[in-house]
């Protein structure tokens, strides 16, 4: 059973990504509110993928890409960036950080159920 | 010599008889070549004719099973174009399930409380998540005095935002005709005029706009509205409207009841002391 990591302040676009991820065959959805709660739950539970936000209160995504990339437990997990910074220069560095993928909002819930389930291997 | 005659005429009558004989054999030696022949006329005709109706058979059944390939490449180009149909269909099911989910999480969200601020915040949110706007503002009526004022804003000072007058401008218009307004293209302005939104959608009960939702706005990557966001905006300019509309007067009235408790508590007091 995978387990999806969705970091995201937005009481409403959590549910939304939890509401699409119900198209991923057996899934689990953890929710966290921030890059801290969400180390904290990657040390709890065995995470398969994470979706994080850019913008967050407490820490932002960018500085839990850095950390994950640099521990060596949690390394290997792939990250989606999901923001509303679209800029180019904003992916770029996403993805230099170590993220694996980077989706500006607003959100094609279809493209991201495709991501999720090309990263965890499901055939669709 | 008398006894000569009659072996001489037995002779002569076996000879009659041995060549009677002879040409009998003769002439069936005669009928069996020629039926022979007739025989080998007819197994020559007989392979012939098998020939031909094998060929005409071998021919019925070409034309037969091309006349079967011709209506299977018929069935598979019409399965084929089935498949199609079924691919696209299910493409604009699942685009339709997408925009349901997303309609329901921000109806979900927006009926999911009763506190003022805390509505405002979510119709915020929906704004910037799920259809991708960078600078807007909302104003509600005030009615006493007829004006527009800055409740919440995204991306600018709501401080910045004047109050405006509810018969007057572009908003104005959004207001006392109750329909949204959508410029022609999704024009970024660099300076920002709150008086002239890119769309301006009412906020909507019933027929009574309680105010607007002004667009300056959106983000990078928007570059055209989708239905989704048309249907958004309905949802919007309805339960968007609803939700404010009854926090406000929730909050409010739990307010009012504070107050009337304090009052009351006051007065229970003072008869005592």
């Amino acid at each position: 059973m995978p387990n999806i990591l969705v970091v995201e302040d937005s009481p409403t676009m959590r549910q939304l990504i939890s509401f699409a991820m119900r198209r991923v065959p057996n899934s689990r959805v953890i929710e966290s509110t921030d890059g801290v709660d969400a180390l904290k739950k990657l040390s709890n539970e065995k995470i398969d993928i994470i979706l994080a936000d850019i913008n967050m209160p407490v820490m932002d995504g960018l500085k839990l890409v850095s950390l994950i990339r640099n521990n060596d437990a949690f390394k290997e997990i792939p990250i989606i960036i999901i923001t509303t910074e679209g800029a180019e220069e904003d992916r770029k560095r996403a993805l230099a950080l170590g993220a694996d993928d980077y989706l500006p909002k607003p959100i094609q819930t279809q493209q991201l159920v495709k991501m999720v389930k090309d990263y965890l291997g499901i055939k669709a | 010599m008398k006894e000569e005659i009659p072996i001489l005429r037995k002779a002569e009558e076996f000879l009659q008889i041995f060549r009677k004989g002879e040409e009998f054999t003769k002439s069936l030696l005669k009928e069996n070549e020629r039926l022979r022949f007739r025989v080998a006329e007819l197994e020559e005709e007989l392979a012939q004719s098998t020939n031909e109706s094998r060929i005409k058979n071998y021919k019925e059944r070409i034309r037969m099973l091309e006349a079967e390939i011709a209506s299977m490449k018929d069935r598979f180009n019409e399965v084929e174009r089935e498949n199609k149909d079924f691919a696209k269909r299910y493409i604009e099911v699942e685009e339709e399930n997408n925009n349901l989910a997303n309609l329901y999480v921000a109806s979900y969200q927006l009926h999911s409380t009763l506190d003022y601020e805390e509505v405002l915040k979510i119709v915020l949110e929906i704004i910037i998540n799920l259809i991708g706007a960078e600078v807007f503002a909302i104003l509600l009526v005030d009615e006493k005095n007829n004006r527009l004022i800055p409740v919440a804003a995204e991306g600018m000072d709501k401080d910045s935002i004047p109050e405006m007058e509810i018969d007057s401008g572009l908003i104005g218009e959004v207001v006392t005709e109750g329909e949204g307004y959508f410029s022609d293209e999704m024009v970024r302005l660099k300076e920002i005029d709150p008086r002239n939104p890119i769309v301006c959608i009412p906020l909507k009960i019933k027929e009574h706009v309680i105010g607007v939702i002004a667009f300056y706005s959106f983000l990078i990557q928007k570059t055209s509205f989708s239905s989704i966001d048309y249907e958004l905006f309905n949802l919007l300019a309805g339960h968007a409207a609803t939700a404010i509309f009854s926090s406000r007067l929730y909050t409010q009235s739990e307010r009012k009841l504070s107050t009337i408790q304090g009052f009351l508590e006051l007065l229970r007091d003072k008869p005592g002391k």
